[in-house]
């Protein structure tokens, strides 16, 4: 006889029949119903009827009875909670039982009927059961309270449960210890504010003493928890460590990763040098290999977790690349894991053996596999320099299998290797052509164009590939139609003679035939591109490719670092902070790996260089695919440059410290001694194409006067608001006296204006205009002087400020010509306004960014300049300047000197960076003066500083280019950065460009209204190219002739060369 | 009122069909259908065993683990470190494997409600409470032909109704007051192979899996020592609770107060590639004609590096490629199967002798007008080697302190294939 017949009653009568048997007073027959009642209940039907009858059966000293009886409470309070209440005095009852089992099990449900009305009832069992003597019932309780405070959180804090639960961490007993932390954590992880866990060297110790003697389950609380702590230094960082490493021989491997977790964050803190740290390394390697052999499902989570260890440390498994190896019948979710962490771990020393293997895979069954390994082997070519020989050929022969998958993937990849080496192995090009046929995958087909594009000197039907493919061009997907674009107008470039029909043909497909904007766009610019100046468009469309990075599909080490601190969480297994992904995530905190104390911290770059290379060979990122924002600024900076985080870790980012000392040491030796800034630049070639420098805006006085102007003003916080000047004199403008000035506050700007009337007549019906200027300046508002002026008043108004404006190019840049129009006239001045107002919020570069940034800025949009005879220290410079918005990015002390580290933002979203160099009194310093834009120099003025004593300060200022990408002339020398639009901003996915930023730059035209940049069609207004004709600008007058609608025309084609 | 569902909130028992036929919510009920996302995951996934083990859906998160033909669907609602769920799901099934002699859905249908209390049990807001085996038989009596006889006839339950004594002692493994008339100490020294082996008989990879399993009953509070000859050969190893890490540390001693019954006392890795001997050669021809549509098999299994002892329990499975519609084969020795449908071919060897070599060779029906197969099988074999552990591990003593009395001892070596390939 077995539980099985409680299955078989299906029939309807059936609950009545339950009912009956339930009040049956045979004590075996109840047992039996409440029996069929729970069988019912586990597949799933409503048996919630018997709730009363159900209940009736509690009182019984049948312990079995009376768990049946909990779990039918348990499951069904919540749909009867007036019912439920009837069950609240045998709970009382049963938490004075002697028996500790019925106790426990007493204090254990009542925490699990998740009844309001119940709960007050409960609290006095529950602090009795607190205090009970058994340890048992004392575990148990500790639960409850984390249950009681999920229903009732303030209940619980009322009742100063959450005291007791402290004193708990104290007890005598292991395992209540490890259940009073468990508790705390579940609470603290909803209350993140509340400081409940705070650890201290006594309760670790305390944690630490218990790890050793509680159940596997209770040390995984335990060693989350220790993962929360900050020791105070690497000694108690080791002597940490030592003690949590047995844990490591754990059979359960929730312990082993947890453990592991725990090593890895404190492995910051510890130096390289130490002794303990190479043991730890070794340590740290078995039993991740261990975790391997276990169950597919664990070792599933072991190897994502894994993939994060190695990028972040990967000397612990370099001699272990075995174990990675693929086994048939490891389910494929294994095995694409297995292959990735493989590449990773591929160097020079074992690239024959991962080859022979890759090769293996390449044959197998699983498509998805197979593909995978194909491009696994273009990544160890681009990877293993020494290799990439062997690699192509591996290809070649794949290539002959003529299985179609595989020769699309291959092609994909030798793109890349062709890419990384160029001029190596363009033989094979041949090869690739006669499976030009066979490919019928977006990605592959836009590979094969990008090929035959790029080499259509060497390729003698190149016109004729390309042809064929412009045939069917509105079938192909959006992929192949840019890359054919692209490469037609490469062609055209290279061949001009004989594809003149070609390229018009395809820039009328992209930009007549096509709804979609971006190749629209695209045709649009390669259109005008040439017709307008062939020399620049060949300088552009052909220009040398930077090179692409090593390792791809690196995790940005920001959220890498993170990542880190959440090793064997769901976090780690979808490699996304779980911000982006837990559900109502309320009591997310960003963790942070502790900053390194050791001693070595001058020369070292330790954390932020996984490769473990120098400092200055920041690997390139390119962030998971998917991620489309990342994908998109890897393409505009091009590598090797740090992607910026991925938006959603990066909101909180500037306030967590993520690197700490790491970074620090890390931007000293990158950025440290002036001569490493002026070789950054040559590091990577710049994506731009380089303007050169036009300083061209006049000085309109000297950088002493504009100290004496600003000498005094220092206000601390807040932005600068200087005092207001007369701009419209009344003599000029028949009565109408404006004065004014221009000031920020919160992310808004202001004009701030005095109307006074010197005439003797009334004036009323003011309005103002702006005409178009360098940032797009327009009044958001119109012009409100609500009541008509009466001669000798004056009125102030507060005009508020957008940059939506129509954007012209003035000179001096920040001069902004005004029309103001009464009952009287219309009257017309300019004026010049300070560009901090410009400076937005945001303007807070991301360390890594802004070291990346740095490097990659061309020398000539380079400035430097020297403000003498200002007295403030760094400290007092930084927080001046972070009132306007300029802010520290960083700061150290080389030598004596002050160096601060400074980023802002200008609302077209130009990026700014400087370094401040702060001498100490240097009489003999003879400085040598750099020709510089007013506006920069003015604008570390406005932030007021005076200048009293003998301190001199550099200002190194470096801003990026890309003109093109930010519908601005690119400002005197000083290019763009364009920000980029938010998510969802660009919304297509570019994948295929990722390598080919000159494509990009030419057609970054964002496609959605929602970007700061809105599309600009033919005829719409002045497009301005500035950096492909920087003379042709019209000369700014007063009014400027509106540009008429821009038509593409070809004729001038004709001459080109 | 917001709920945060902590750690495990419910659990699906889902058979190959795709039917649930156990649902357990330790906190409130969620819906069945949730687990259409793990069937929507199932369909795509083809084979049962390629169904990832995370998933995520609109709400929750599903943790599957898949045990002897039934899915372990856990649900989960908030960040949880997914090992440890699994971790759990795994002692679950090794639980009902211990109390009901099998995993199987009857056998759960069978005792469904000692499994509910037993997952009561193991679990308690979602926090694992009690999954140690010695403990849980403590409280929920496993079910036995005679007890359930008993139990009819008395009234009386297969509920413990004391606390149980292991439940929070320093050794929570053990119970105390344990007694045996024959006190026997037993210990099962057990090695797989984990191997691949290339086309031309070169080892790729290869390393060692090791337990050592025991069954202990010994009365009293027995305290153990158990040394090896060569325990430098254990540089990777996983402990069961009960080993005193630090006298492992300084002294290379295995130190414990044992667990009563079976358990796992260690597990370790040896993987360094010159001790790991090969005990077995394949030597192996598998080709396709082109446009012929048929194939060659000729495959010989030989022993080699197997210190004189007999290789046996030998079986070759085979994925044979799509294309192929049958195999008429002859076996010099033992009897082969070929399923047309998996595609599947069995080699059931039995013992190799090293006189006369097994030999499985013959003609493969292609599907005519099919292109020739690209991929080659990979054949894996699985064999035994009695009193034999082939790392060279060896059990030096066992010593006993704490109790008077002397124990029965035995050390007992097998060798196994664990996943041990041969590519084509």
């Amino acid at each position: 006889m077995t539980d099985s017949k409680y299955f078989t009653t299906t029939k309807k009568g059936e609950i009545f029949e339950l009912k009956a048997e339930l009040n049956s007073d045979k004590k075996e027959k109840k047992k039996e119903a409440v029996k069929k009642v729970i069988a019912s209940m586990t597949v799933g039907k409503d048996v919630s009827a018997l709730f009363p009858d159900v209940v009736n059966c509690m009182q019984t000293d049948n312990l079995e009875l009376k768990k049946l009886v909990y779990l039918y409470l348990m499951n069904y309070a919540k749909s009867q909670p007036d019912m439920a209440i009837m069950a609240v005095n045998t709970f009382v009852k049963d938490c004075e039982d002697p028996n500790p089992l019925i106790r426990a099990l007493a204090v254990r449900t009542m925490g699990c009927i998740r009844v309001d009305k119940i709960t007050e009832y409960l609290c006095e069992p529950l602090r009795k059961c607190l205090k009970d003597e058994d340890p048992y019932v004392r575990k148990t309780a500790a639960v409850c309270v984390a249950k009681l405070h999920d229903i009732n959180a303030q209940l619980v804090e009322d009742q100063g449960f959450l005291d007791t639960l402290k004193d708990l961490i104290s007890d005598s007993n292991p395992m209540v210890v490890a259940n009073a932390v468990a508790a705390l954590s579940e609470i603290a992880e909803s209350h993140p504010s509340s400081n409940l866990l705070d650890l201290n060297p006594q309760s670790i110790n305390k944690l630490l003493t218990a790890l050793n003697e509680c159940t596997e389950w209770g040390q995984i609380f335990i060693l989350d928890c220790l993962a929360n702590y900050m020791p105070k230094d690497d000694r108690e960082a080791q002597s940490i460590c030592e003690r949590v490493t047995p844990r490591l021989s754990h059979a359960n491997s929730a312990v082993v990763l947890s453990a592991v977790k725990v090593l890895m964050k404190f492995m910051e803190m510890l130096s390289k040098d130490l002794d303990y740290y190479g043991t730890l390394l070794k340590k740290l390697a078995p039993p991740l290999v261990t975790l391997l052999s276990a169950e597919p499902e664990l070792q599933y989570v072991a190897l994502r977790n894994i993939n994060l260890i190695v990028q972040k440390r990967p000397e612990i498994l370099k001699h272990e690349m075995k174990v990675f190896f693929v086994k048939y019948n490891d389910p494929i979710y294994v095995k694409l894991e297995k292959l990735d962490i493989m590449i990773r771990l591929a160097s020079q020393a074992n690239i024959a053996q991962v080859l022979a293997e890759l090769k293996e895979y390449a044959t197998e069954v699983d498509v998805d596999f197979v593909r995978k390994a194909v491009r696994a082997i273009g990544r160890c070519a681009i990877k293993v320099e020494q290799s990439a020989e062997r690699c192509v050929s591996t290809l070649l022969d794949l290539i002959q299998t003529k299985v179609n998958y595989v020769v699309q993937e291959a092609i994909v990849v030798i793109k890349d290797i062709f890419r990384k080496y160029p001029n190596k192995y363009e033989s094979v090009i041949a090869t690739l052509c006669e499976n030009l046929d066979s490919l019928d995958e977006p990605e592959a087909r836009a590979a094969m164009i990008w090929i035959v594009g790029e080499y259509a000197e060497r390729i003698d039907n190149a016109d004729e590939l390309l042809e064929s493919f412009l045939e069917g061009f509105h079938d192909e997907s959006t992929q192949v139609q840019l890359q054919l674009l692209t490469a037609i107008v490469k062609l055209f470039l290279k061949k001009p003679t004989e594809t003149q029909e070609l390229v018009q043909q395809v820039l009328s497909l992209a930009t007549q035939d096509s709804d979609n904007p971006d190749l629209r766009d695209r045709g649009y610019i390669y259109w005008r591109l040439l017709s307008t100046d062939p020399v620049a468009a060949k300088e552009v469309v052909l220009a040398e490719k930077p090179l692409i990075s090593e390792e791809t599909d690196l995790i940005e080490p920001t959220l890498l670092d993170e990542l880190i601190c959440y090793i064997g969480t769901l976090a780690s297994v979808y490699h996304k902070p779980p911000s982006a992904f837990v559900e109502g995530s309320r009591g997310v905190v960003h963790k942070s790996l502790p900053p390194r104390t050791g001693s070595s911290e001058s020369a070292e770059s330790p954390d932020a260089a996984p490769s473990g290379g120098q400092a200055a060979e920041q690997p390139a990122v390119i962030p998971t695919q998917g991620d489309l924002l990342g994908d998109l600024l890897n393409l505009d900076l091009g590598p090797p440059v740090g992607g910026p985080p991925i938006a959603t870790s990066s909101v909180q980012m500037g306030a967590v410290d993520l690197l700490g000392g790491g970074l620090d040491s890390l931007l000293r030796s990158d950025v440290g001694g002036s001569p490493a800034m002026g070789s950054g630049s040559g590091f990577a070639p710049a994506p731009s194409t380089a303007m050169p420098a036009n300083l061209g805006a006049p000085l309109s006085s000297g950088l002493g006067d504009l100290f004496d102007l600003t000498s005094g003003v220092g206000t601390l916080s807040g932005s600068y608001v200087a005092p207001k000047t007369v701009w419209l004199p009344a003599m000029k403008a028949k009565g109408l006296e404006i004065s004014g000035t221009f000031s920020r506050q919160v992310g808004s700007i202001s004009m701030d204006l005095v109307l006074t009337n010197k005439a003797l007549q009334v004036m009323s019906d003011f309005a103002i205009q702006f005409n178009r200027n360098s940032f797009g300046l327009a009044p958001a508002a119109p012009l409100q002087v609500h009541a008509p002026l009466a001669p000798n008043q004056s009125v102030e108004i507060s005009l508020p400020l957008n940059t939506v404006g129509s954007v012209m190019k003035m000179d001096p840049l920040n001069n902004l010509q005004v029309a103001v129009k009464n009952n009287i006239d219309v009257f017309y001045f300019s004026t010049l306004y300070p560009l901090h107002i410009l400076f937005v919020e945001d303007g807070k570069m991301e360390r890594q960014m802004f070291l990346a940034t740095w490097k990659d800025i061309p020398n000539e949009n380079e400035a430097q300049f020297q403000i003498k005879d200002c007295s403030l220290n760094a400290d007092a410079v930084s927080s001046k300047l972070q009132g306007s918005n300029i802010f520290t990015i960083a700061k150290r002390n080389v030598e004596g000197q002050d160096m601060l580290y400074q980023s802002l933002k200008l609302t077209n979203g130009i990026w700014v960076l400087a370094e401040l160099r702060i001498q100490p009194s240097n009489p003999s310093f003879t400085p040598v003066p750099v020709p510089f834009p007013t506006f920069l120099a003015a604008s570390f003025l406005w932030v007021g500083m005076s200048c009293v004593a003998l301190t001199h300060l550099s200002v190194y200022l470096r801003t990026c280019c890309l003109p093109a990408l930010a519908g601005l002339p690119a400002v005197a020398g000083f290019g763009v950065v364009p920000e980029m639009p938010s998510t969802g901003g660009v919304p297509v996915h570019l994948p295929s460009l990722r390598n080919h930023p000159e494509e990009l730059r030419c057609c970054c035209s964002p496609s959605s209204s929602s970007s700061p940049f809105p599309p600009k069609e033919a005829g719409a207004g002045p497009v301005c190219m500035s950096p492909f004709l920087p003379a042709k600008e019209p000369a700014p007058g007063n009014v400027p002739p509106a540009p008429g609608p821009w038509k593409p025309v070809l004729p001038s084609l004709v001459g080109l060369g | 009122m917001c709920f945060q569902q902590k750690m495990i909130h419910s659990l699906f028992l889902i058979n190959c069909s795709g039917d649930i036929f156990l649902e357990k919510h330790w906190k409130s009920v969620v819906s069945q259908s949730v687990c259409d996302y793990f069937f929507e995951a199932q369909e795509k996934a083809i084979d049962v065993e390629n169904v990832p083990p995370v998933i995520s859906t609109p709400h929750h998160y599903l943790i599957s683990i898949y045990r002897d033909k039934i899915f372990f669907v856990s649900v989960i609602q908030t960040e949880v470190p997914p090992l440890f769920v699994i971790e759990f799901l795994h002692r679950v099934a090794d639980t009902f494997q211990d109390y009901f002699g099998e995993c199987s859905e009857t056998a759960i249908k069978d005792n469904v409600v000692i499994v509910y209390e037993l997952l009561e049990e193991m679990l308690d807001n979602g926090f694992p409470l009690a999954t140690e085996s010695n403990i849980l038989k403590e409280l929920i009596k496993p079910p036995t032909i005679l007890r359930s006889v008993v139990n009819s006839i008395t009234g009386s339950s297969n509920v413990g109704d004391t606390l149980p004594t292991g439940q929070l002692s320093n050794i929570p493994w053990r119970r105390a007051g344990v007694k045996y008339t024959n006190n026997e100490a037993y210990f099962d020294v057990i090695e797989e192979i984990d191997a691949i082996i290339d086309k031309s008989g070169s080892t790729v990879f290869a390393e060692i899996q090791g337990v050592i399993d025991s069954c202990i009953k010994l009365s009293g509070m027995p305290d153990l020592s158990l040394s090896f000859m060569n325990p430098r050969l254990l540089d990777d190893v996983s402990f069961h609770p009960c080993i005193r890490f630090k006298r492992w540390e300084s002294e290379r001693v295995l130190s414990f107060i044992p667990p009563d019954g079976n358990f796992r006392l260690i597990s370790y890795r040896v993987s360094s590639q010159n001790l790991v001997a090969i005990p077995v050669y394949v030597k192996h021809m598998i080709s396709f004609k082109e446009n012929s549509s048929s194939g060659r098999f000729d495959v010989t299994i030989g022993p080699k590096q197997n210190m004189g002892k007999t290789v046996e329990g030998v079986v070759m499975t085979v994925h044979m490629p799509k294309a192929v519609l049958n195999m008429n084969l002859t076996a010099t020795q033992g009897s082969y199967t070929f399923d047309p449908v998996t595609k599947v071919l069995t080699w059931d060897v039995g013992k190799i002798t090293p006189q006369k070599l097994p030999n499985l060779k013959g003609m493969v029906n292609l599907q005519s007008g099919a292109p020739k197969p690209e991929e080659n099988p990979s054949l894996n074999i699985q064999f035994k080697i009695q009193q034999l552990a082939i790392s060279g591990l060896k059990v030096n003593r066992l010593d006993m302190y704490g109790e008077k009395y002397k124990p029965f001892k035995g050390v007992k070596y097998i060798t196994k294939a664990g996943k041990f390939q041969v590519r084509t």
